[in-house]
């Protein structure tokens, strides 16, 4: 797995952010190189989704700062960011239900058409041009890659949870993005499912040329297809480099590994991220 | 017992106009609700105030017709824009009781200001419907409530092909269904926020204007979102079909009830229907389900 090269795409700098009196990031910072996979790791409730959602505008943080191709984020709204070239899924499925998959992907592309409503009433030529490009882009490059032709006029409420995050991928693909921001892709999925899903993301990069940061639990996934890794704990980046740095860097391992084997550090790896989602729910 | 078919008939026509009307301003709730969550219960004050702005603008300050109406229907689109962005906005995230309790102050505060500015003495507003009575078959109907029926129509239709055909329309499904991942997708969340308000307000603005050429404008008139009430909860809360049918529906139960055991059972019906959908499907005919997640 070559590194991703070139500038960074994304860099993150000395992002705080506190929630009344609890802290939730202490100066994160990484970078994410155009054209890499870069995934996101740490036990429940070490910040990982704070960041995603300070990236994409839900969180105002208290300092630091985010740029994205060369541009602060700063101030600006997630509509703008998502217009910028910044797409994400959600941890929890987030389609909307009452749509079929069609108008759920469709959707994606909202921020940049330009149709207006009276354009749209009487089906003006440029409406009609902008209609049809969105549905053979969608047809021919999202629906048939994904391979989810079969439901695209399912409602999406009925279909499967698998089936579900790749319709949230596909419409998170039908923004244009520059950088896709996946929160936990394959969570809940079933071996098959996550192979699925893991062949599409590393597809997405090499064909799509879109640049990848995942926050992910399942480890097998994240040392296989990420080219970069940051690990977070209590909110602060505790170790930052290759799945293979990562795996010897012995702050990583003195936190929450406690073994020098690969095979057994992915196994502990899992381990911690169940008990971590145990702890979760019981608390 | 002898029915006469030809009055049935006119009273259902009667009853269909009002349905109509019913039915629009149900639209403009449904329309606020599915966008914001924010159960209104000022859009009867809402009509009202539409109601005043055109009688001052036509009868007030002598305007024609013709630029009164858009003139009025303009400022209540403003008016629901800043109602939006100065008193709902900051309820955002608030439990929903308490933005509905700000509506039932907003409604209150509309009352006071129409009684301030116009008294709470009934108006007449100027004539613009032809006032020739139409005749079907054997059936008269008041003109005011033909052409207000008609009004109701095409507006709803408008509104319904420009949301159903418009990206605006998606976005707002999109907000109803899931905020932040609309948000996220490029959907100015706030910007739909406020053109859900401001739409809604210049559609109670015409059933407004339609009432109160019809029965005169009061400040009592904010009664008429009474019923309106119950339109949407019979027809479910976020349910467009759920509006129009059930404006239609409480429309013609009124209009018959009305004539048929006298006007004082007319509320009682109403009321009796709410009363029925609330024990058997209170989440109204068409409305969608709430699933409490915990």
């Amino acid at each position: 797995m070559q590194a991703g090269s070139g500038s960074p795409l994304l860099k993150v700098e000395d992002l705080t952010l506190t929630f009344g009196g609890v802290k939730a990031l202490r100066g994160v910072g990484f970078s994410v190189k155009a054209d890499s996979i870069t995934s996101v790791i740490g036990p429940n409730g070490a910040g990982k989704t704070s960041v995603f959602n300070t990236i994409s505008g839900f969180y105002r943080t208290s300092a630091g700062s985010i740029d994205f191709a060369g541009q602060s984020l700063e101030g600006l709204a997630p509509p703008k960011r998502a217009a910028l070239g910044l797409a994400r899924s959600f941890q929890n499925i987030a389609l909307f239900r009452g749509m079929t998959v069609l108008d759920n992907i469709k959707l994606g592309r909202h921020c940049h058409l330009k149709t207006g409503p009276l354009q749209a009433l009487f089906y003006t030529p440029a409406a009609r041009r902008e209609e049809n490009e969105l549905r053979r882009e969608i047809e021919e490059r999202i629906i048939d890659f994904l391979e989810i032709d079969h439901i695209r006029h399912a409602p999406v409420s009925a279909l499967s949870y698998g089936l579900q995050k790749r319709v949230e991928l596909a419409r998170a693909l039908a923004m244009k993005p520059k950088l896709l921001l996946l929160d936990e892709p394959v969570a809940g999925m079933n071996r098959e499912e996550t192979e699925d899903m893991a062949r599409f993301i590393l597809e997405v990069r090499r064909e799509w040329g879109v640049t990848v940061l995942m926050v992910e639990h399942d480890m097998g996934m994240v040392m296989d297809l990420s080219d970069h890794v940051v690990v977070l704990n209590f909110g602060q980046v505790i170790a930052d480099g290759t799945p293979a740095e990562v795996q010897a860097n012995p702050e990583v391992i003195k936190a929450y590994l406690g073994s020098g084997n690969i095979e057994a550090l992915r196994l502990r790896f899992q381990q911690a991220a169940q008990a971590a989602r145990v702890g979760a729910q019981l608390r | 017992m002898n029915i006469d078919w030809w009055l049935l008939f006119e009273i259902s026509l009667a009853g269909l106009g009002t349905g109509g009307l019913y039915a629009l301003t149900a639209l403009a709730f449904v329309m606020i609700y599915k966008a914001t969550r924010v159960v209104n219960l000022a859009i009867g004050e809402m009509l009202m105030i539409s109601a005043y702005i055109f009688f001052a603008f036509s009868a007030g300050m002598g305007l024609p017709i013709w630029l009164a109406i858009p003139g009025a229907l303009l400022v209540s689109g403003v008016f629901g824009a800043l109602v939006e962005r100065t008193i709902i906005r900051p309820m955002l995230g608030e439990s929903p009781i308490s933005s509905f309790m700000v509506t039932v102050g907003l409604s209150s505060i509309l009352v006071g200001l129409v009684e301030l500015i116009w008294t709470a003495d009934q108006q007449r507003l100027p004539e613009f419907l032809p006032s020739k009575p139409i005749q079907i078959g054997e059936a008269f109907v008041s003109p005011k409530i033909f052409y207000g029926f008609w009004v109701a129509v095409l507006l709803i239709a408008l509104v319904l092909l420009v949301f159903r055909f418009w990206r605006g329309g998606v976005a707002l499904r999109a907000t109803a269904s899931d905020q932040a991942a609309a948000y996220s997708m490029g959907i100015n969340v706030p910007r739909v926020f406020s053109l859900a308000w401001a739409a809604a307000a210049v559609i109670a603005g015409v059933a407004g204007i339609v009432v109160g050429s019809i029965g005169g404008i009061s400040s009592a008139m904010g009664v008429f979102g009474l019923s309106v009430l119950v339109v949407v909860i019979f027809g479910g809360l976020d349910s467009v079909l759920g509006a129009l049918v059930g404006g239609i529906a409480v429309g013609l139960i009124e209009a018959l009830t009305g004539f048929y055991l006298g006007g004082e059972y007319k509320i009682l019906a109403t009321f009796g229907l709410l009363l029925l959908i609330l024990l058997l499907r209170p989440y109204g005919l068409f409305g969608t389900r709430e699933i409490e997640r915990l």
